[in-house]
C-alpha cells in the first residue's frame, strides 16, 4: 500500500529549492533553511516569489513528486511534470471513453452523486449537532431538495442534463451555505459563490482550500497514469485539467467546504486576517494562509474507512485511491466508478 | 520505519576524513541531521537496506563504528529533544 507521505510548502518569499544529493534543501539568503531528503515527500507547494533550480525539478519528476506554484494568495499558476509515463493502454482507453458520451456520462453520474450526497451529509452533521443554532426549516429544506435532484441524477440521462442537475444542487447548497456558519456571523457571511477573485471571507477561504484541493488530487491522478486533462464531466479546455476536477467533486464538500467552516466556526480564523483590494478582492494574510494550511495538512491525517474497500487509511490516502479505483474502472477491472460517499 | 544512525568515524588520517564525509552524505540523503553525528531517518524496509549497506560499505570497520536504533514507528513518544537545535517534524507540517 502506498504511504501517505507529506507536503513541503514554502511560502517565505525570496526562497530557493535546491537539489542537494538525494535531498530538498530550501535555501533562504544562501542559507539552509530545511532539508529533507525526497523519500518523504509527496509534493512540493510554492507560493509567490520561490525559485527552484532546473536540476531540483527534474529530479522530483523522477521520483514523482510533484511541484505546483501558486501565486501568493494560492492562486494556481503552474506545475512541474517529467515526461509522460503510466500506462498508454489505460490512457487511450481513457480518450475513447472520453469521447463516448454514454460512458462519459455514466462516470459523470457517479461524480455528480458523490457530490450531492456528500453536501447533503454536510448539511446533515451541522442540523444533528447543532439543531439550536441554525435555521434547521431552510436547511432541512434544501437538504430534501437535494435528496430529490440525487433522484433524477440517478435515472440515465444525457451529460447536459446531468451538468444542469449538477448546477442546481451546487445552487441549493450554496444557497443555504451561510446557514452553517455558526459564530461570528457579521464577519463571515456567505451570499453566492464568488471567483477569479473571491469577494468575501468565506468565498476566499473556500478557493484556496479547493486550489489545495486540487494539487493533491491532480498528483494522485497523475500517479496512476491517466491524463489529468481529459475528463468526463468537464470537457477539455486548453490548460484545464478536466479529469482532476471531475475527480474532485467528492472531496470539495467533505474536505474542503467542511474545514472552511470549522475554522470559522472554532475561531481559528480571525477577520483580522484577511484585506480587500481596490478591486474588491478579499485576500489573506500569511498568518491565516499558515493556519489554514496547518488545518488542511492536519485533517489530512485523520484516519477514516473507506467505504468502498473498508479499509481504514489516512484522509490525505483517499484521492490515491479513488484515482486508482477510477484508473481500474476505465482498464474494465471494475464496472463502476465507486465514487467516495462519506458516511 | 524510524531509524537512529550514529557513527564514529577516525579522521586521523586524510582516507579517515573522506571516509567521514561520505558516511554523512549517505545519511543526509535519508534522513535529517540532529547531531554532528546522529541522523534520524524516516525510511521504509526497502529503503533501509539500501541506506544500512550504503553505509557499511563506505567504513572502514577497523577503525570506525555505526551504530543503528530501531525506534519502530511508534517511535514520537520515545524521543525526547532538550536544549537547542530542535529537529523538524518530518511527518508533521513542513511549511518554510
Amino acid at each position: 500500500m502506498k504511504k501517505h507521505l507529506n507536503t513541503l510548502f514554502v511560502t517565505t518569499q525570496g526562497a530557493y529549492l535546491a537539489k542537494e544529493g538525494e535531498t530538498v534543501a530550501v535555501k533562504v539568503g544562501g542559507k539552509v533553511r530545511l532539508q529533507l531528503p525526497i523519500h518523504t515527500l509527496d509534493g512540493i507547494v510554492c507560493f509567490g516569489q520561490v525559485s527552484c533550480s532546473p536540476f531540483l525539478m527534474g529530479f522530483c519528476a523522477e521520483r514523482d513528486v510533484c511541484i505546483s506554484f501558486l501565486t501568493e494568495n494560492g492562486r494556481f499558476l503552474a506545475r512541474v511534470q517529467g515526461p509522460v509515463s503510466g500506462n498508454v493502454l489505460l490512457r487511450r482507453e481513457q480518450y475513447r471513453w472520453a469521447d463516448d458520451p454514454e460512458r462519459s456520462a455514466a462516470i459523470a453520474r457517479a461524480v455528480i452523486i458523490g457530490k450531492i450526497v456528500n453536501s447533503r451529509k454536510v448539511l446533515h452533521r451541522v442540523v444533528r449537532d447543532h439543531p439550536d443554532k441554525v435555521d434547521t426549516v431552510v436547511v432541512e429544506q434544501a437538504m430534501d431538495r437535494l435528496k430529490s435532484i440525487l433522484m433524477h441524477v440517478r435515472v440515465g440521462t444525457s451529460l447536459d442534463r446531468l451538468r444542469g442537475y449538477e448546477g442546481e444542487g451546487a445552487m441549493v447548497y450554496f444557497r443555504v451555505f451561510d446557514h452553517l456558519i455558526l459564530s461570528r456571523k457579521k464577519e463571515f457571511f456567505f451570499e453566492e459563490r464568488s471567483r477569479r477573485p473571491p469577494l468575501d471571507r468565506v468565498n476566499c477561504l473556500l478557493s484556496f482550500l479547493y486550489t489545495l484541493l486540487m494539487h493533491d488530487v491532480r498528483s494522485a491522478l497523475e500517479c496512476t497514469g491517466l491524463d489529468t486533462a481529459v475528463g468526463f464531466l468537464h470537457r477539455d479546455r486548453p490548460g484545464r485539467p478536466g479529469l482532476a476536477l471531475d475527480l474532485m467533486e467528492e472531496f470539495r464538500p467533505y474536505l474542503a467546504d467542511r474545514l472552511a467552516l470549522s475554522l470559522i466556526n472554532l475561531g481559528q480564523v480571525k477577520s483580522k486576517g484577511f484585506r480587500q483590494t481596490e478591486t474588491g478582492a478579499v485576500l489573506m494574510d500569511d498568518d491565516t494562509r499558515k493556519t489554514v494550511l496547518v488545518a488542511y495538512q492536519k485533517r489530512k491525517q485523520d484516519v477514516v474507512t473507506h467505504p468502498f474497500l473498508q479499509e481504514k487509511m489516512p484522509i490525505g490516502l483517499l484521492f490515491h485511491t479513488q484515482a486508482l479505483l477510477l484508473a481500474r474502472h476505465v482498464r474494465g477491472d471494475l464496472d463502476g466508478y465507486p465514487v467516495f460517499c462519506w458516511q | 520505519m524510524f531509524v537512529l544512525v550514529s557513527y564514529d568515524v577516525s579522521t586521523i588520517d586524510k582516507a579517515g576524513r573522506r571516509r567521514l564525509r561520505r558516511v554523512a552524505k549517505v545519511c543526509k540523503n535519508y534522513g535529517q541531521r540532529v547531531q554532528f553525528s546522529v541522523f534520524e531517518c524516516l525510511v521504509d524496509p526497502a529503503q533501509w537496506t539500501v541506506m544500512r549497506q550504503q553505509l557499511v560499505d563506505v567504513i572502514d570497520p577497523e577503525t570506525d563504528s555505526l551504530r543503528f536504533y530501531y525506534l519502530g514507528s511508534n517511535w514520537k513518544r520515545r524521543v525526547e529533544h532538550v536544549g537547542a537545535k530542535p529537529g523538524v517534524d518530518q511527518e508533521g507540517l513542513l511549511l518554510v
